[in-house]
């Protein structure tokens, strides 16, 4: 698993915990390691030498007149940078005014050109328009068929003559017309960016087809060759756009902020799974936090709402606020988190965990020996811990194959995970609540089809790195004598 | 409901954290290292063997009791020798013929150009200073080799260049160069059963290849007068068996195809059983992509890779089919899908493009995995056996308009 870049920072804040600042040799420290980072999420060598130079002029600049730059704050900064360099302009998809509109899709081979032309009429049907999805893919075998099923899927129709690309470009307008249909997605062969005659071609079905919006399509999992695909199909090209894709691996899709340096233009749309309706407008904040690795809580929170269902979650929130939150509650929860996939995966996506914690291994044994200690119990131990004492701790011990010491450590640590918990049912959850209406306002406009206008072209927002009502899990570890990096509560308060 | 949603994160992640604590405590406390577990505290109830996952057994299955293991024991790993040490297992031959068969150097010749990359720059340098080891840095991070690979291969470098005293930027990169080919250079030959039919499985992210590789080796071993089957195990992929489809009829091999959907090692298992009643000599086995991070399809694939191996015949080749344009999450990737299945090679495909595909320097010194295969174009004859010292020197090519 990458190493996070909070993880990169503790040894530094161990360092300078004490005065805070940094003089300029400390920041050109803080600024290698962003370098490191940057360069691990697959950034372009040469984007991250630009942003660098940036970030390091910004933060020298505060210092002249504030004589006050803690790493902290770089972070912020290079986060700012980030969310500015993705975001720019979100794109506002127009219609033309004489229908229809046509969408060129472009891009390398595997990119998920014909998934997302499919996934780009869905939203478009969504939108209350009438697509009609082009297969001018006819290299690779059964593409159109591909196509096909997928259309099926969504009940679109799929225009295609096996004659060649540019005859069934030529073909897609009229027919549309004759249809009413009034989007127009045209899926083409995947191709290099340096294959001269296969670049002619796409040139020559844009040309026929005069796209209104022509968007590459870029796997999130692109390394350093991102720069040179994005300006070998700009140059073709002039493209409108990008959509992301398989950004629900594990990539840190560095590669979008290369492309949309060279490209200069948005990254309109961002594909997040494999069914047809995982694709929606791109929110470049998240992805800045992704890139930088400090968690992802934004994605952690909708894997939440996927393994959760609505009761379970309506009911848990109520014991929590009457303080009733039993072992039964413990495993519930557990299980729920298993759902969401492997718990060392989550974890990499919680801000601010330090790298001892992070780096366990909690595999399906781990979890399975904490249930078998819960199952020994009674009903009434679980509901009551309190109850165990040394003889019931055997007990426990004995049934469920663990020793008593280990026992005795489970439910010391449940008391303190509840009195957590109890602390937010209480005072944290007004704040919470405050926050997250605040929170939604904010992403609801960020999402919006507009997106975020202005005529400098955008409005950088910060968004809090550190969730609120967070607080509790660093207590937590820090109960255990688990030191935490800085990074995610400095953040927050920026 | 909004304040819900973040409390149906804390609370289980709260919780997360207390079982992780839990372990790290318990772990510290008893002074217990990872490599301990599974031998010591007879009295587990082995919790961690309850197969039969949810997301696992529920498909239509024909081979269901071929699956069921009877004893829960490990199945990862315990097939595969290291290379070449299985008795009854030997060695593909190389097949002799066939001279025309591209190569690195006339395929990789598209995509040169005498535009200067970083290396220019330092050749342009007379001696060697702090700029030339950045250039050296860059050129091999602009190669998507990492970092941290980066940094360990620049030290070795730098030892070296003492020991040798190599005072030339050129004499460096020819350092750099048989540094990378020393440790790239393993055996890569395929490996067969003793027992027909040979079974190679291969696997990998969606959208890297698969299933035109398949065709592509399917196409080179009926060449060379081997009978193939094809199994198409990617149910998932809308057209996928029709892609396969149409590779199976282009190059002869036979086929075995399941229901849109289906339990893809039912249809690998058929596809097996066939080739054995019919004497097949290779089964190739297609697997529908699958994103590394999805716990539940690496569970599925697990399943296929022990389900391949019950019938006649033996895998003997994992295959990662990774994109030469991938970044960093390439080694992500290698790393997931060998833990689940023991992958034995990589095969790099696109790398006639302008990437360079360096992320598998990184699997081969950290994972020990070696690319045996690569993809150089779209014909059948554009697939060619892994060459260390070639894909080292394209490494080091320029790229037609960079940065």
């Amino acid at each position: 698993m990458f190493e996070t870049l909070s993880d990169r920072f503790e040894g530094i804040f161990r360092r300078l915990r004490n005065s805070g600042h940094l003089d300029e040799s400390e920041v050109d420290e803080v600024l290698r390691e962003i370098r490191i980072a940057l360069l691990e999420a697959d950034v372009n060598v040469a984007v991250v030498r630009n942003l660098q130079r940036r970030v390091r002029d910004r933060a020298v600049g505060a210092q002249a007149h504030q004589a006050l730059t803690s790493a902290q704050q770089i972070i912020k900064i290079v986060n700012e940078e980030l969310v500015e360099t993705l975001g720019g302009a979100t794109i506002r998809i127009t219609y033309a005014s004489k229908p229809p509109t046509v969408v060129l899709m472009a891009g390398l081979q595997g990119s998920g050109k014909t998934t997302n032309s499919a996934k780009l009429a869905r939203w478009f049907k969504a939108q209350g328009r009438n697509p009609l999805l082009v297969g001018a893919d006819l290299q690779r075998p059964a593409a159109v068929e591909q196509l096909r099923v997928l259309a099926s899927q969504i009940d679109v129709p799929v225009f295609s003559v096996p004659t060649n690309p540019v005859e069934v470009a030529r073909g897609a307008v009229a027919e549309a017309r004759r249809l009413g249909r009034d989007v127009v997605i045209v899926d083409t062969a995947g191709r290099l960016a340096i294959d001269a005659e296969m670049m002619e071609q796409v040139r020559q079905i844009s040309a026929e087809v005069e796209p209104d919006y022509t968007f590459l399509v870029v796997d999130a999992m692109l390394g350093q060759d991102a720069v040179t695909v994005a300006e070998g199909f700009h140059a073709s090209l002039s493209l409108d756009g990008v959509i992301l894709t398989k950004l629900d691996g594990d990539a840190r899709g560095g590669a979008a902020l290369s492309v949309k340096e060279v490209v200069g233009r948005p990254i309109a749309f961002a594909s997040t799974g494999e069914k047809l309706e995982d694709f929606d407008l791109f929110h470049p904040d998240r992805l800045a936090g992704r890139i930088l690795g400090m968690g992802d809580m934004l994605s952690l929170i909708e894997k939440a709402e996927e393994a959760f269902d609505a009761d379970q979650a309506e009911q848990a929130a109520a014991r929590l606020m009457e303080g009733t939150f039993t072992f039964d509650d413990f495993v519930e929860q557990m299980n729920a988190i298993r759902r969401m996939g492997p718990l060392s995966s989550i974890i990499g996506m919680l801000p601010g965990i330090p790298k001892e914690v992070r780096d366990v291994e909690i595999g399906d044994r781990e979890v399975n020996r904490i249930e078998a200690i819960i199952r020994s119990m009674t009903s009434a131990e679980r509901a009551n811990p309190d109850l165990i004492d040394g003889s019931r701790r055997q007990r426990i011990a004995k049934g469920s194959g663990t020793n008593a010491a280990e026992v005795g450590q489970l439910i010391s640590q449940f008391k303190e995970m509840r009195k957590m918990i109890q602390g937010m049912g209480g005072g944290a959850m007004k704040r919470v609540k405050k926050k997250t209406r605040k929170g939604q306002r904010k992403s609801a406009r960020s999402a919006g089809r507009s997106g975020r206008t202005t005529e400098k072209g955008t409005v950088p927002s910060v968004p809090s790195k550190r969730m609120p009502g967070l607080d509790p899990l660093a207590d937590q570890l820090e109960k255990a004598g688990i030191e935490i990096p800085g990074l995610p509560r400095g953040l927050g308060d920026g | 409901m909004s304040n819900l949603a973040y409390l149906l994160v804390i609370v289980p992640l709260v919780v997360l954290v207390g079982v992780a604590v839990f372990v790290v405590t318990r772990r510290t406390g008893e002074g217990t290292p990872l490599g301990g577990r599974g031998s010591d505290r007879p009295g587990v109830a082995s919790p961690g063997e309850q197969r039969g996952d949810p997301g696992v057994a529920t498909l239509p299955d024909t081979v269901a009791d071929a699956t069921d293991e009877p004893v829960p024991s490990d199945h990862v790993g315990v097939v595969d020798d290291p290379p070449g040490t299985l008795d009854g297992v030997d060695v593909v031959e190389a097949p002799p013929e066939m001279p025309e068969r591209a190569t690195f150097s006339n395929r990789l010749a598209r995509a040169r150009t005498a535009l200067s990359g970083a290396l220019g720059s330092i050749r342009g340098h007379a001696t060697v200073d702090a700029e030339t080891w950045d250039d050296l840095e860059e050129a091999l991070i602009r190669a998507d080799v990492g970092v941290g690979p980066t940094a360990a291969l620049l030290d070795a470098v730098r030892a070296r260049a003492r020991k040798d005293a190599i005072t030339t930027p050129e004499g460096l990169i020819e350092a750099v160069k048989s540094e990378m080919v020393d440790r790239l250079l393993v055996p890569i030959d395929l490996r067969v059963s003793a027992e027909a039919p040979t079974i190679w499985l291969f696997v990998g992210v969606n959208g890297v290849g698969k299933t035109t590789t398949i065709g592509k080796v399917g196409k080179r071993l009926r060449d060379d007068g081997h009978t193939v089957l094809m199994a198409a195990g990617d149910t998932f992929r809308a057209a996928a068996a029709e892609q396969l489809a149409t590779w199976s009829e282009r190059c002869g091999a036979d086929l075995v195809r399941g229901a849109e959907g289906a339990d893809p090692s039912a249809v690998i298992f058929d596809g097996v059983a066939k080739a054995a009643a019919a004497g097949t000599e290779y089964v190739l086995a297609d697997t529908a992509g699958r994103l590394h991070t999805k716990s539940n399809l690496m569970d599925e694939l697990r399943k296929v890779r022990r389900v391949a191996d019950k019938g006649a015949g033996e895998v003997t080749e994992s295959l990662l089919v990774l994109d030469a344009t991938t970044g960093q999450n390439g080694l992500a990737q290698a790393r997931q899908f060998t833990e689940a299945i023991d992958l034995t090679g990589v095969v790099l495909t696109k790398l006639d493009g302008s990437a360079k595909g360096g992320i598998v320097f990184a699997i081969q010194s950290e994972l020990g995995i070696p690319v045996k295969l690569v993809g150089l174009g779209e014909q059948a004859e554009d697939l060619v056996e892994f060459d260390p010292e070639q894909f080292v020197e394209a490494l080091f090519e320029p790229v037609p308009g960079s940065v």
